[in-house]
Parts: structure tokens; sequence; C-alpha cells
């Protein structure tokens, strides 16, 4: 199968810090992909890596085999990496579908315009519509900023899907999502997004979840990859369950 | 040879002062991160206070001596009064609003403060001179110097290693970093961050205020004085880097040698010479030369 | 969006606005030119504000603008009103062509400071050079239009009135348009979070630059009405302090609304004259005091009286947090 990402020998350090350490990996179109691993081995840094947000150190980065290393956030995004943040990082004092909107209008061929998007139907409507898959259609004209911590992970990665990526990294989708929703935001997310993007990389440290909607699952410890494969075969990896889930479940 | 000992010798005169000013002004920017448009005023008004401290002394008929001690004091005393009064009867009501927001209150002090100063002091020159004489004239290398602006340099590397020594050798210097590097973390810990905003801010007003008052003998005092001082400190510790006290002394003596270059070579270019290297230092070193680029956490 | 007025119902109320000029009594004329020529300046701060930027070096190109029209008004005899906004305007874009892309990667303070810097640079360098009159600086005769001159003074007020209305009423409508696009929206996702913007494959400098560039023509366009009605041009257009009049109208009148900014602007030269009048020497006490005022009680201006903003008041925390990397 033809690889979108293909990532070899990656290594970064902060300092004394390893956070990457010759990571090595191919990731297949239509594979979705979680990373799992604690607080700091190394998860977020990769994502960040992959898409220009930190330059690594050595290493290279090829997205559908071009090389994509040393190429600006801006660049990767229109070759066609989205990415959604732990922190969702939206406009705060805009509504969620102005938010929409400047992604949608940003994402066209042409260069932004001075037309008013009221007038432009199919930007806005493009706009609601993505809002409608996640549920959010209620909440479309409400700023951010009166929005709940899980409504603005939402609308994070409704902004991402706006370029229909061919690779979408989702930085812990579920973070800060009650336990009992868990599974009903992780459902909604891969239904959502599933029109738009077919090969996902997602960090996640709830294993349920993971086994539940992951394909292959990659294990990071102290910026190395500890293992790689198929989710019941890493989770009951014995080092996995010594250095990441804790032995935990 | 002589020439570049000249330049060398009047730019350090130059960054001694400077160096005390951008001091202030980057420690204030360092624990407050407010970029403080009115220490240029606070400059001013210890020059204003100094030369009335003079003048007063000098009608009493006191050694210059005497008048130069009380000189210091009284700025002293003047510059942290008001410099407390500032942080607690205002700033204080405006923190956690943008630093821009922040900027423009400094900007509306710093015209409050250039009339009050007027009002006080009138628009007409005014002179401190008689501390000039005080040191004497010294020959150095075939050249002649006013030995109070000598002395003006071991003055300034005394002040630089006492906030230094304060900073990093006393247990208030520590809480002081603390907040400057991680405030978050600082009141966690239980720092009282109102306390140390104060401390800061009132050091800051005192040591723009003591360069006011050391340079008052040297200079007519006038109106429009705050606004050429705030220009040149801004660019040393943009230099510098902000909030970085390493980084004001070396934006002073870069700024204090291109000044003092540019007055013997090309009188014309004196700001823009100045300005170049700010600009020649921001192209390579976005962050001033002193700090450590911060990226986001996302 | 916020709703707004009508285009053409705005081009409606600037000809009213112009005609008023008929009966308005002569102080009032010429004050009313200063308050819509700094009007037009300061609405380009509030442009350039959208992208989270603020300029303390507008002076730059209000005294580009204005040098470069007064040079090519001695030098080739062109007195027409028209023809000098426009060439105002053309000097302050190429200026602003020039420093906009410049300046556009830097942020908050640093960009308020560096465009303070630039300004003073060219302040120091007007001062210097003996050719421009130094800090005297140099007169001009008066405008003309199209053809005709004016010898009496009020007719002479009157025509420059009516271009400085027109003018800022044109820059009004053409902002207004601006701040409903998908480009003005994009301008204010910049300033809410210019990593997400890039993470959208948009450029954030792009955009910071064209809003910097219309910023610099409004000045320019602004310096030339400023060199008209005072028929003389000096080193002090450029000065820091300048700056700070065109960004303290911009503060009082706030991102919301266009008409706030013209309604600010008068209120700025009302004030200047009565503190002028009552309490001379002190009108920079009495602007100080003022500003302090706005900021504490109208944090979004005096547009805010008016627009209700249905935009919350963002939070300070998550996302604009900045920590050092692990």
């Amino acid at each position: 199968m033809k690889s979108v990402l293909s990532v070899q020998g990656l290594n970064k350090r902060f300092g004394a810090v390893v956070a990457a350490d010759a990571l090595t990996l191919d990731i297949p179109a239509g594979q979705k992909v979680s990373l799992i691993g604690a607080n700091g081995a190394g998860k977020t840094t990769f994502v960040n890596m992959v898409t220009g947000y930190l330059k690594p150190d050595t290493g290279s980065i090829a997205l559908d085999g071009l090389d994509i290393g040393g190429r600006s956030p801006r660049k990767v995004a229109q070759l066609g990496i989205s990415r959604s943040f732990q922190i969702p990082q939206l406009f705060v004092e805009l509504t969620a579908a102005e938010n929409l909107t400047v992604a949608v209008s940003g994402a066209g061929a042409k260069p932004l315009s001075f037309r008013s998007p009221a007038q432009a139907p199919e930007i806005h409507d493009k706009a609601v519509e993505l809002l409608g898959r996640f549920g959010l259609a209620d909440l479309a004209e409400r700023p951010i900023s009166e929005l709940a911590g899980g409504v603005r992970k939402l609308v994070d990665i409704a902004m991402a899907l706006v370029r229909r990526p061919k690779l979408l990294l989702l930085d812990e989708p579920t973070s800060g999502v009650s336990a009992e929703e868990k599974f009903a935001t992780m459902d909604r997310v891969i239904h959502a997004v599933s029109p738009d993007a077919a090969t996902i990389v997602f960090v996640e440290h709830d294993m349920d979840i993971v086994s539940r909607y992951a394909d292959r699952v990659i294990a990071f410890y102290q910026g190395r990859i500890l293992a790689d494969g198929e989710p019941s075969h890493v989770l009951n990896d014995k080092e996995v369950r010594l250095y990441v889930t804790g032995g935990a479940k | 040879m002589n020439f570049f000992l000249t330049i060398i010798v009047d730019g350090l005169i130059q960054a001694s002062w400077l160096f005390i000013v951008a001091l202030g002004l980057t420690l204030v920017f360092g624990v407050l991160k407010i970029l403080n448009i009115a220490h240029g005023s606070l400059y001013a008004l210890g020059a204003y206070v100094a030369a009335t401290a003079v003048t007063m002394a000098a009608a009493r008929s006191l050694p210059p001596g005497v008048g130069f001690v009380a000189m210091l004091i009284s700025v002293a005393l003047i510059a942290s009064a008001v410099g407390l009064l500032l942080e607690r009867g205002l700033l204080k009501m405006f923190y956690g609003r943008d630093e821009v927001v922040l900027l423009l209150v400094t900007y509306a002090v710093f015209l409050v403060l250039e009339d009050a100063t007027k009002l006080i002091w009138g628009v007409n020159p005014i002179y401190a001179t008689q501390p000039y004489e005080l040191f004497g004239n010294l020959e150095f290398a075939g050249l002649y110097y006013v030995g109070y602006d000598l002395v003006l340099i071991p003055i300034s590397a005394a002040i630089g290693f006492a906030i230094w020594f304060g900073l990093n050798r006393t247990i208030t210097g520590k809480i002081v970093l603390a907040v400057i590097h991680n405030e978050e973390m600082s009141v966690s810990m239980g720092v009282r961050v109102n306390r140390v905003y104060a401390f800061a801010f009132a050091t800051g007003a005192l040591l723009a205020a003591i360069a006011g008052a050391l340079t008052a003998p040297k200079i007519s005092i006038q109106p429009g004085l705050s606004s050429d001082v705030i220009i040149l400190s801004f660019a040393i510790v943009v230099i510098g880097g902000l909030g970085s006290v390493e980084g004001a002394a070396v934006g002073a003596l870069l700024v204090g040698l291109a000044r003092a270059a540019s007055v013997h070579l090309m009188p014309q270019a004196e700001l823009f010479v100045i300005y170049l290297v700010m600009a020649g230092v921001l192209v390579f070193r976005p962050e001033g030369l002193f700090k450590r680029e911060m990226a986001r956490r996302i | 969006m916020n709703k707004g007025m009508h285009p053409l119902l705005m081009i409606a109320l600037v000809a009213a606005v112009t005609l008023c000029g008929r009966v308005l009594p002569t102080w009032t004329l010429s004050l009313a030119t200063i308050a819509a020529a700094n009007a037009l300046i300061s609405l380009g701060i509030v442009v350039l504000a959208r992208t989270g930027n603020v300029s303390f070096g507008q002076g730059l190109f209000y005294a580009g603008g204005g040098y470069c029209v007064a040079l090519i008004a001695n030098a080739w005899g062109l007195t027409d009103a028209v023809a000098q906004v426009i060439i105002g305007a053309i000097c302050g874009g190429l200026l602003g062509l020039v420093i906009g892309p410049l300046i556009a990667r830097y942020s908050g303070i640093f960009f308020g400071m560096l465009t303070l810097a630039l300004s003073m640079v060219f302040y120091g360098a007007l001062v210097k050079s003996t050719a421009l009159g130094g800090s005297d600086g140099f007169n001009v005769g008066r405008p003309t239009l199209f053809g005709m001159s004016f010898a009496d003074p009020r007719e002479a007020d009157f025509m420059l009135y009516a271009v400085a209305v027109v003018t800022t009423g044109i820059a009004g409508i053409a902002a207004t348009i601006l701040f409903r696009s998908e480009f003005g929206l994009a301008s204010l996702a910049v300033r809410e979070n210019n990593l997400r913007v890039e993470y959208l494959g948009l450029s954030a400098n792009r955009i910071i630059s064209i809003n910097f560039v219309i910023a610099a023509i409004f000045a320019g366009a602004s310096g030339a009405f400023a060199l008209m009605a005072q028929r003389h041009i000096d080193p002090q257009f450029a000065y820091w302090t300048t700056s700070g009049e065109f960004v303290f109208v911009a503060v009082l009148a706030g991102n919301q609304s266009v008409a706030a900014v013209f309604v600010a602007s008068m209120a700025l030269e009302l004030v200047r004259s009565f503190s002028n009048l009552y309490l001379p020497n002190t009108w920079q006490l009495v602007l100080g005091l003022f500003l302090l005022a706005v900021i504490l009680f109208l944090p979004r201006g005096i547009g805010s009286l008016w627009v209700r903003s249905k935009r919350g008041t963002a939070k300070p925390g998550v996302a604009t947090e900045r920590e050092a990397l692990p």
C-alpha cells in the first residue's frame, strides 16, 4: 500500500531532553493510527514536527513522496496535512460559524476577497454544513468564548477538515471530555471526519478508545517508538504495559 | 589612535547613564510585562528634582559635595514615592489587560507627567551645574575630561552590580527572578506578586530618576527631555532583549558607542545609527540579544 | 457580521455633512476639517488594529505623504487639492509597501515600538536635512481645486472642508466594506490567533501587510490634508507624540464602528480647543487623563455605546497562553 506519510530518522532535542529519538515510520493511506505514551513521551513533538511547527534536528519527512521537511505550517497545510490541537486554537471572539468561515474562505484557490461572506452562499453553506456534521448547528452564531471546552475541541477539529487533508492529525480529541461521553464524542468525530479525511493519526490516552478506533497503535517512550503494530499486539506488549499503560488495563 | 580612544571614552560615558535608565525599564518589563513609556518622564522628574535640590543647596551656600548627596537622597525618596503611587494607585487597575493596552496606559501617564513637570518647573531650561565641578578635570592620554563624566562610569557599574547582586544573591531578588521567569508558578508557591510588582516598579522608577539626577549637572533640563530619553532607552532594551539585565548593559554599551561614534564621525546620523543597530540586531535575533525565543505550547 | 448602514445611505450621509459646511461658522469649519483629516489616519490605525497590531509610528506616513506633496507642489506648482490628496495617499502607500512586509512578523509591543522607532528615525532625518528646512520645515501655497483658486478665506476653508469630508467619507465606506469582507474577518482571526491562521494555510504576515498598506495610504492622504490646512510642514509631523494622538483617537473609537472614529476625532478636537481656551499648557495633561478614563471605563471605545457586540469578552488564558516548549 502507498504511504501517505513517511518519516525517516527524526531527531529532536530540547536541551538535555530527547523529544524525538530516531523516529522512523510509514503511514499508509486509509489507516487510523493512534499514538500513545505518557506526557512528555514525544507524541505532540512528533505532531509538531510533521506539521512544520518544529524543525527536526535531523531526519526527513515526506508526504506522498514529497519532502516537506523544513516547510512552514502554512505550506504543510496547503500540501495536505491538517491538525487539531490539544488546546483548541480558535478565534475566541468570533462565532463558531465565523471561525469556520475564515477556514473555508482561506482554503479556496483564490486569495481572500473583499467580498462579504454574507454574499457568498457557498462559503457560508460549507461552514454551516461542517458544524452540522459535528452536531453544532445550534451553536453556530455563538462566540467561541461562550462555548464549553468539549465543544471547542469539536470546532477545532471541524476547522482542520476544511482542506480535505490527505493526512489528519488529531491531538487528544477526547481530552477534557467526561469518561461517560468519551465514546459518543469519538464516534461523532470519526463519523464527521470520514467524508473528508481517510488517513488519521490521533493522540490518545484512553486505551479503550484506542483499541476500539485504531487500526494501528504506536507507543512512544522518551522520544522513541517502543512498539508499533496491531492494537491488541501493542497494548499487550510487556514494555508498553510497564512504561505506557502502567499495567492498569 | 586618540580619535578612537575619544570615541570609546565618550561612548562609555554615554553608556553609563543610559545603562541605569535601561536597567530600570527592563526590570519593570521583566516583572510586570509592561513597557513603560512614562519611564522617560521619571528620568526627567529625577533631573528636575535634582536641579531644585542643587539650587537649594547652593542658595544655602552648602559645599557642592553636600549638594550632590542631598540631590541623590531627595531624588531617591521622591522617585520611589512617585513609583509606588503610580503602580499602586493607577497601573494596578489595568492588570490583566492586553500588553498594548498597558502600553497606552503608560503613554497616558507620560502625557500627564509631561505637563505636570511643566506646571511645576516651567517651560524654560533650568540648570544644576554646581556638582559638575566636583571632581575637577582630568588629563587622560592627552585628552581632557571632566572628572564628573568619568566618575559616572564606576557609579553606573556599581549600580549595575548592586542590581545583579540584589537579584541573584538575596532572597527578595530570587523572588523577583521567580516572578520574571514564571509568574503562575510563583503565585502557586505563595509569592505575593502584588508586593513584587510594587517593589519592582518603584525600583525601576528609582533607577530612571537616579540616572536623571546624575546627568542633571551635565545638561539643560527642559521639556522634551523625557521623550528623547525614552526613545533611546527603548532602543537599548529592544537590542538587549526585553527583561534582560545583561541585555540592558550590552545594549547601553552598543548605543553609547554608536552614539559617540556618530557624533564624532557623522553628527547628522546620530539617531539613525542607533536605530540601524537596533534593526540589525532584530533581523538576526527578533527577541533581542539576550532573550530566548519563546514558542507557544500547542 | 455586524449589520450596519447600507453604502448608499453612507454616501448620502457624506453628501449631507459636506453641504452642512455651508452653514457652519468658520471656526467650526477648520476644526471639522482637521477632525476629518485626523479621522482618516486614525481609521487606518483601526484597520490595522483589527489584526491586533497597533502602530505608534503612523506619523512616518503622515509626514511622508505631507513632505512628498509639499515638495511636488513647490517644485512643479501642483496645487490642486484632489491631486495633492492622491499624491499623499500614493506616497504613504509606497512607504507602507516597503515597511509593512518587513515588520509584519513582529507583534504586540515589538510591533508598536518598531513603528515608533522607524518614525523617529524619519523624524531625525527630517530635522537634519537642511534642504527640507530642517526643524523649521517650509511653507507651501494655497491649494486650488480643478483650476479654481479661492481668494476668499471662507470659500477656501469650505473647499478644503468639502474635500476632506468627501475623502474621509469614501475611506469610511471602503473601510466598512473591508470590515465586512472575507479579508476583514481573516484580519480579526489574525488578531485572535495568528498561529491557527497559518495552520489554515493562510499567511498572517500577508494579511497584516495588506492592512498595513491600507493604513499607510490613509495616513499619507491625511498628511496631505494637514499640509493644506496649515500651508506649512515640519518634522513635527513625524514625531511620536503626533502619532500618539492618532492612536488615542483610534482607542477612543474602538474597532467596532467606522462612525465612532469620526465622533472620536471630533471629540478630541473639541477637547483640544476648549483646553487651549480655558487650560492653557495643559493639553497633554487633559489628553492623558481622558485616555486613562476611556481605557478604564470604555475599554471597547465609544463605538461600543451604540454597536451592541455579540462577541463576548475574550478571556485571557488558554488560547493566548505563552509558555516555553518543554
